[in-house]
């Protein structure tokens, strides 16, 4: 039996379609707590990262930050997290929060702070109130950058999601958990498939999202 | 805190015994993705057509989740802690073999030429021209695949104890003591923050004419990796 095999018995067992544990329902969940956590972390990040891209101030705080974040283990922050909170939302929240706003926070700081600063000035001389600046110019300018920090968050919340599933929670991790210790490698080689077609589907929306929202003036530098 | 260091017998390892193990499992991976991307790197550069396929298939294997690997793994390797450190090397073949050819494709040509006019062959050339230039990009990448590595040893725990201070969150839970996750935890990001550093001493080391302030550190070329993200 090789890994494809147990693919296409995985997705072709129509048991897998229907119902609390069915793909749909199970594909909804991890895109739920993608969507919450990257919302969360968004909240924290951009705008920490803006202000402080804006200014210019506080790199280094930023630095020691997110080199602090990314030290902890996601997977053990998950179990001290539901070993002090108890099971729930909130436990899976905090390590993939705590995953998510490093990229976040550091690429919208850097991107931010490298806009050339001519147009900048210009927008100052031209009496620009400081957050026209920041919206109207910096941003506009720095926002592929700032796309890719919450696309790497976005796509390593899909990935670390899974581990939802290992404190009692559902999505696609469920697949992956229920099979190690069912010994259906059908299940966890199906979940892992799932898991990354979703990544690769949060990929080509950001893609999209680019395309969408980037003035041709800054994409086509 | 009571108990903090007081490991269950179960384990079959002292604190430091845990400490060792883990670093084995996390840098023998680093090591050996190194060893694989530099080639790897090269032929991507040689051959420009290879690269972005080569982009491709590894953005797909980095969004495999570890866990999924490790189940599927546990068939061919059993549960051993080589079933940790393949999906490991890798995530960190993933990390590196982008950052190696952007960062040995960013020196000048001008230099290239220099080098060949000097008569250095194709391979001493990439060995002790494009790879020194390259280094800060190449450790910015190391840096990335370091820390992601430490961090993911722990979900090893889920297969049968070969997570190393994974075992210990495992142990937290069996035992109802939450000391002992805290202790993983704490232990977990302080080897990261020490392979860090000293990765950041090795690339003073290695490259003594770049700037040491904090300010040029964050415009190195290949820094921009670090933004990309750690763990899963």
């Amino acid at each position: 039996m090789n890994v494809l095999n147990f693919v296409q018995a995985f997705f072709s067992d129509s048991a897998h379609w229907q119902g609390y544990d069915g793909i749909p329902s199970r594909f909804a969940e991890h895109v739920q707590y993608t969507l919450l956590a990257l919302a969360v972390a968004a909240a924290i990040g951009l705008p920490v990262g803006l202000l402080t891209g804006h200014t210019g101030r506080g790199g280094n705080a930023i630095a020691v930050v997110a080199n602090a974040a990314r030290a902890l283990p996601s997977f053990g922050l998950l179990v001290l997290s539901v070993l002090l909170i108890g099971f729930g939302l909130l436990p899976v929240m905090i390590p993939l929060v705590v995953l998510a706003v490093p990229p976040i926070l550091v690429t919208t700081y850097e991107a931010v702070r490298t806009v050339d600063p001519a147009p900048v000035d210009a927008a100052r001389g031209m009496g620009m109130p400081e957050s026209g600046i920041l919206f109207r110019v910096e941003v506009p300018v720095a926002l592929p950058l700032i796309l890719s920090g919450l696309r790497s968050a976005a796509v390593q919340i899909v990935s670390t999601a899974t581990i939802a599933a290992y404190v009692s929670l559902g999505g696609l991790g469920r697949y992956v958990i229920d099979g190690l210790y069912q010994r259906n490698y059908e299940k966890v080689v199906g979940g892992a498939t799932l898991v990354a077609v979703l990544a690769l589907i949060t990929l080509a929306l950001f893609r999209a999202v680019e395309r969408f929202a980037v003035s041709p003036g800054v994409r086509r530098r | 805190m009571n108990g903090f260091f007081d490991i269950p017998s179960d384990l079959q390892h002292s604190w430091a015994g845990l400490i060792g193990v883990h670093l084995r499992e996390a840098l023998l991976p680093v090591a050996a993705g190194l060893l694989l991307a530099l080639p790897l790197a090269l032929l991507c550069n040689r051959y420009r057509w290879l690269y972005p396929p080569v982009l491709g298939v590894t953005t797909v294997l980095y969004a495999v989740p570890s866990l999924a690997f490790f189940v599927v793994l546990i068939d061919w390797t059993g549960q051993t802690e080589l079933t940790v450190m393949i999906p490991l090397a890798l995530y960190s073949l993933v990390v590196l073999v982008p950052a190696i050819a952007d960062g040995v494709r960013s020196v000048p040509d001008e230099t290239l030429s220099a080098a060949t006019a000097m008569g250095f062959g194709p391979v001493r050339r990439y060995l002790q021209v494009q790879l020194p230039i390259a280094a800060p990009a190449i450790i910015a990448g190391l840096r990335v695949a370091t820390a992601s590595s430490i961090s993911l040893v722990s979900v090893g725990a889920l297969i049968g104890n070969q997570g190393a201070l994974g075992n210990l969150m495992a142990a937290a839970q069996k035992y109802d003591r939450p000391e002992l996750a805290a202790n993983a935890v704490l232990t977990t990001a302080v080897l990261a923050v020490l392979c860090d550093a000293a990765l950041v001493a090795l690339r003073r080391a290695l490259t003594p004419w770049m700037p040491r302030s904090g300010r040029q550190r964050n415009t190195a070329p290949g820094e921009e990796l670090l933004t990309k993200g750690a763990a899963r």
